[in-house]
Order: structure tokens, then sequence, then C-alpha cells
């Protein structure tokens, strides 16, 4: 998928699937969930090489999703890509379903175990390390929110991709400005956040994260840089797409009511109206 | 009257001590909502430390609050507690001896279907391989609200586990003893002791008055302190009812279970059973499914309490 259009257009038809799916299962992280499904919806329909159809394909390139509980816009992508069945997404977190609240992989496409927050970076030093090492093409992507870079663990992998050099490594914050108790600002102040990559070593490049132009330019220029771990850093809205959702903190984890849920889905259809 | 989680129970209280009590400190990481303190933290701002998402900088900052006379609170999910910051807890907490209150919410089951990443069913083993550590699972709100009291004027290393819903009560306002190290009696029976520990007491309760319809007369111990243990109970339970079941919402290994099969082996070897969750990742449901799923509800505990008195 090729125009930035079609991204935009799917970008908003993986919004429509992912509400409805935290409705049905009466549990989920609207918000954080929100904010990130342009992110995926560029890497997975655009930037990452990747092939549903042979998920074990070792020159794939690798997405981490850190901030794990934005799993729902996570299975939504991985089901509309083909890698299971659509129908699954309603049994999202009912009994003995394998599409539990937090990315798992038994579910198809799903690289690693996530849902505590601050493990995806480590691991990403760890897969990047170890593609340089066999000469594998693969790039590593780990998407992360603003809030769990209050985890030591962050920071620790920081130094360490600086340190190794992974220019294979392209990390993304899901810079949506919130966190569960509010403003990441007042809870735990993060700026200046690019200046603190770029002291650990990183390359880092600011992008509009709910705009798939700047998006795709900024992963293109991550991806031609040389010699440096890669971060970008992605301004979102959390809850983007839905008017009443956004920059409202209680979404976090907020699920829609029915009315909310039609309210929402009508909004997005303007949306593609719009787009169309 | 309404039931509350014991979560709002322990705020509540703690919130009471600390507005007499100006060195009780509460800590979040970025938690306050999970663990219902934000009444406490509008309440009392310069009682109150907002960590992020940081858990083990979070006991780190406890113990050093500590050591400069406070009393600290920490308080986060027990999955996050008793994991990520293990190291914090066994170094900065036992082995150094602070005043450091661990308070895990959420605990066991209680985040269901969000998967074992949000499951603490290790935190009893963990915790009880710590030496110098005090581990407290209050059953109901009542006895949250006792044991709180009693952790404002207890000096040393505690850890707590609470879960996320209200539960039944097998408590009351004006009766919940709560002495640390000292199981209560809940009912009297000679046929078989049930011995629970946290939120399955009122499971266990609720599964002794199944097996009275049937004419079996069960003992239910309320163990709500796992460390120190009270051997005293245990054996004495051995002895008149000569069978002993037990019930916790922990992995099979390393809990309440095994403590107790230890003291039996070394004591008095009776017929025991250890009911817990399976040494496996859960299949995906909510708490209440999956204690019945791995057979932790009051009807899955009676019949276990039966089968163990036919062998
Ligand atoms: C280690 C750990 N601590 C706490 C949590 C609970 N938790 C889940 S989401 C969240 C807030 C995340 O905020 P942020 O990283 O900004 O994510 P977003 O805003 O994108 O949802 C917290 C504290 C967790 N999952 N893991
Ligand atoms: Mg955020």
């Amino acid at each position: 998928m090729n125009t930035i259009k079609e991204l935009e257009i799917k970008a908003v038809e993986i919004r429509k699937i992912m509400l409805q799916m935290i409705h049905d299962a009466g549990a989920g992280h609207t918000g954080g969930s929100l904010s990130s499904v342009d992110i995926l919806v560029s890497l997975f329909y655009n930037k990452m090489k990747h092939d549903a159809n042979n998920p074990n394909w070792d020159e794939r390139d690798r997405f981490l999703l850190s901030k794990g509980h934005s799993v729902e816009g996570y299975y939504s992508v991985l089901a509309d890509s083909g890698y299971f069945p659509k129908e699954d997404l309603s049994t999202f977190s009912k009994f003995k379903s394998e599409l539990i609240g937090h990315p798992n992989k038994n579910v198809p496409g799903v690289e690693m175990n996530t849902g505590s927050l601050g493990h995806g970076l480590p691991i990403g030093v760890g897969m990047a390390l170890g593609a340089k090492k066999l000469g594998n093409p693969c790039t590593i992507y780990v998407l992360m929110g603003d809030g769990e870079l209050a985890e030591g663990s962050i920071w620790e992998a920081a130094m360490a991709a600086s340190n190794y050099k992974l220019d294979n490594l392209i990390a993304i914050i899901d810079r949506n400005g919130l966190q569960i108790s509010g403003c990441t600002e007042d809870v735990m102040s993060l700026e200046n956040l690019k200046e603190k990559w770029a002291a650990f070593g990183w390359d880092t490049v600011e992008v509009d994260g709910n705009n798939m132009q700047s998006l795709i330019e900024g992963l293109d220029i991550a991806k031609k840089r040389k010699g440096k771990p890669q971060m970008i850093i992605a301004k979102t809205i959390k809850g983007k797409g839905v008017s009443f959702m956004e920059n409202v903190p209680t979404w976090h984890h907020g699920v829609p009511s029915k009315e909310e849920l039609e309210q929402a889905l009508k909004e997005l259809d303007n949306s593609l109206k719009e787009l169309m | 009257m309404k039931k509350i989680p014991c979560r709002k129970s322990f705020t509540e209280t703690l919130l009471d001590l600390a507005k007499k009590d100006e060195k009780i400190i509460a800590l979040a990481s970025d938690s306050r909502g999970s663990v219902t303190l934000n009444e406490y933290a509008d309440t009392l701002p310069d009682q109150f430390v907002e960590c992020g998402i940081a858990e083990q900088n979070e006991v780190g900052i406890a113990a050093g609050l500590a050591e400069m006379g406070f009393k600290p609170f920490v308080c986060a999910p027990a999955c996050f507690l008793s994991t990520r910051s293990l190291e914090q807890v066994k170094v900065d907490v036992a082995y150094s001896n602070t005043n450091v209150k661990i308070i895990g919410i959420s605990g066991g089951v209680s985040y269901g279907a969000l998967g074992m990443s949000h499951h603490s069913l290790q935190d009893i083993a963990v915790m009880r391989a710590i030496p110098g550590i005090t581990i407290l699972l209050p059953a109901d709100e009542y006895q949250t609200r006792e044991m709180t009291k009693e952790l404002a004027n207890f000096d040393g290393p505690v850890y707590v586990r609470m879960g996320r819903g209200a539960v039944d009560n097998v408590y009351s306002d004006d009766f919940a003893p709560f002495e640390i190290g000292r199981a209560n009696v809940l009912t009297q029976g000679n046929d078989i002791a049930i011995v629970a520990t946290g939120e399955t007491v009122p499971q266990a309760f609720n599964a002794s008055k199944i097996l009275s319809k049937e004419g079996i007369n069960a003992r239910v111990l309320d163990f709500h302190t796992i460390k120190p243990f009270d051997k005293e109970a245990i054996l004495k339970a051995a002895d008149e009812c000569g069978a002993i079941l037990t019930v916790e919402e922990h992995s099979k290994f390393g809990g309440l279970g095994e403590a107790v099969a230890h003291l039996l082996i070394e004591n008095n070897p009776v017929p025991m059973k250890i009911i817990g969750f399976a040494d496996e990742a859960l299949v995906s449901g909510n708490s209440s499914e999956l204690f019945e799923y791995y057979g932790l509800d009051s009807h899955s505990i009676a019949c276990a309490a039966k089968e163990l008195l036919r062998k």
C-alpha cells in the first residue's frame, strides 16, 4: 500500500475495528491505541518488510509493541493484514481467547509477549545486535509510550544501543503527553526529550505522529541514517480520531458505551467520507 | 451496606492515619488511580510522592525516605512490585532493614484477561524466601482497615497483597481481629481444616457453609500472615482435624500450601492438598472465571475437601 491517502483511509478503518473490539470486550486501552494507530499503519502497510503468509520469514522486519497495553490497534492491524481471521477479534479478552489483553506470541504476527512497560527497547537492542551478528538485513522497530520512558531499563538500553552502534534499530515514542495519572510533564517530566536521546548517542527526528506524510518522511530519514540507533519522537494526540476522547486522560482505559461507540463510529465515517 | 475493595479500605484508613502522622508518606508509580490514592494525593500533597512509571526507583526512594525517618508506603500493582522491584525489595528494604511498607494492589489474578505480565502469582513465593519481610494478605475490607492501623505503628519491612474487586466480607465493622503472625479461626470444626489466605478466605468460608449442609464441619483458618508463620495454628489443626486443605490465589509452588506442607512433613504428616493456580500461563478470563476454571471458588474447594476426606 503506497499512497498517503490509502494509508490514511486504512488508519480510520483500523480505528473503527478497534473501537468495536473494545466495546465488545468491555475492556481495553482506548486512548493510547488511538494515538498510535497511524504509526502502526505507516509501519505495517508501508515501511516494514513482512509477510502474513510467512510470519517466521527470517529476514522480516521485527516490530515490538513495548507499550503493550495498546494491543487493540495492534491486533486489529495484524488481523487486517491477514495474520489471523478478523472474526477472532470479537473474542478479545474473553474466556479462553488467545487474544488476551496484552500482546502474546500465541497470536500470529506477535514477536514478543509484552505488557509490563520498559521491556521493548532492551529486547529490541538484543534483536538488533543479533541481526548484525548474523548479517540479517532486517530492521527492528520498537514502539514505546512517553510515560513508559520513566522506566530505568529504557535508558540502560538507550546506552547499549549507541554503544553497539545499532543503526538497524528504530525506536518510536508515542509522544501523546499523557499517562494514566495525567500529563507526563506533571507526573514525571520528560523534557527536553530530544536532547536526552541525543545525549545518549541517538539520532533523533521529530514527526507529527498522526500525520501519515510526516510519519513516512521521518521513517525514511531514520532508515537512511547510518552509524547510530534512531529515535523518532512522534507527537500525537491521545484518543486521536474521536473528538470526545482526544486529550482526555480517563480515556486511557475508558470503554465506549453503546451510544459512545455509535457516536465515535459516526465521526470516523465522516473522516472516511472526507478522505474518499 | 455496600462492599468496598480492600485497596479502598486501605487508602481510606491510610489517609486518616496520615492526617495525624506527618511521617507517613505514600508513593505511587502512575498508580494513584488504580490504588485509589487520588483523594489522599489531593488532601495531603506533601505526604505523597509520585515516581512515574518506575517501580524500582519507587522502592529505592522509599528506602531512602525511611532512612530519613519517614514511614513510606509504596503503592502499586503487586505484579510489578514483587517482580520488577524485587531486587530493591530484597536489598534496600529487607537486607538493609528499612521501615518500608510494600503495598501490592490488584494482586493475584485481579487483572484477569490482561495476562501473565499483570498476574502476581509468585509474590508469596519470592517474599517468603527473603529473610526479614513480614507478609500480609488481608481477607476483607474490615480486616484491611485493622491491618493498616497496625502497619502505621509497625517498624520494619512488610509486603502486603490485596485484590482489585470487592469481596464478600467475613468480618464486620466491630469484629475484625488482626494480630500479625496469628491466624484467625473463622469456623470451629474438627472434620477437616481449610487454611486460606487473602481474598480466598471468603471462598473458603463459603465452602465451609456448603460442607456443613452435608454434615462436614470444617475449621476455616484465615492465614492473613504468611510470615511470620503461625506454626501452632497449623499443628493444632493437623492434630484435631487430621486433614488439611490449603487455598491461595497464587501458584501452587512456593506459597501458603508449601509452607504448610513443610511444617507438616517435619512434624505431623496428615493428608493434605494444595489448591492454587497451575504452573502455566493462565488462560484468558476475568478473575471469577479463572477462580472457577482453576478450582479456587467455593464449590471447587468444597469438592476438594470431600475428596481429601475420602482418601
Ligand atoms: C512496568 C509497568 N508499570 C505499570 C504499568 C501499568 N500501566 C499500563 S499503561 C500505563 C501508562 C502508560 O503511559 P504511556 O507510556 O504514556 O502510554 P500511552 O499514553 O501511550 O497509553 C501504566 C502505568 C505497566 N503496564 N507496566
Ligand atoms: Mg502517553
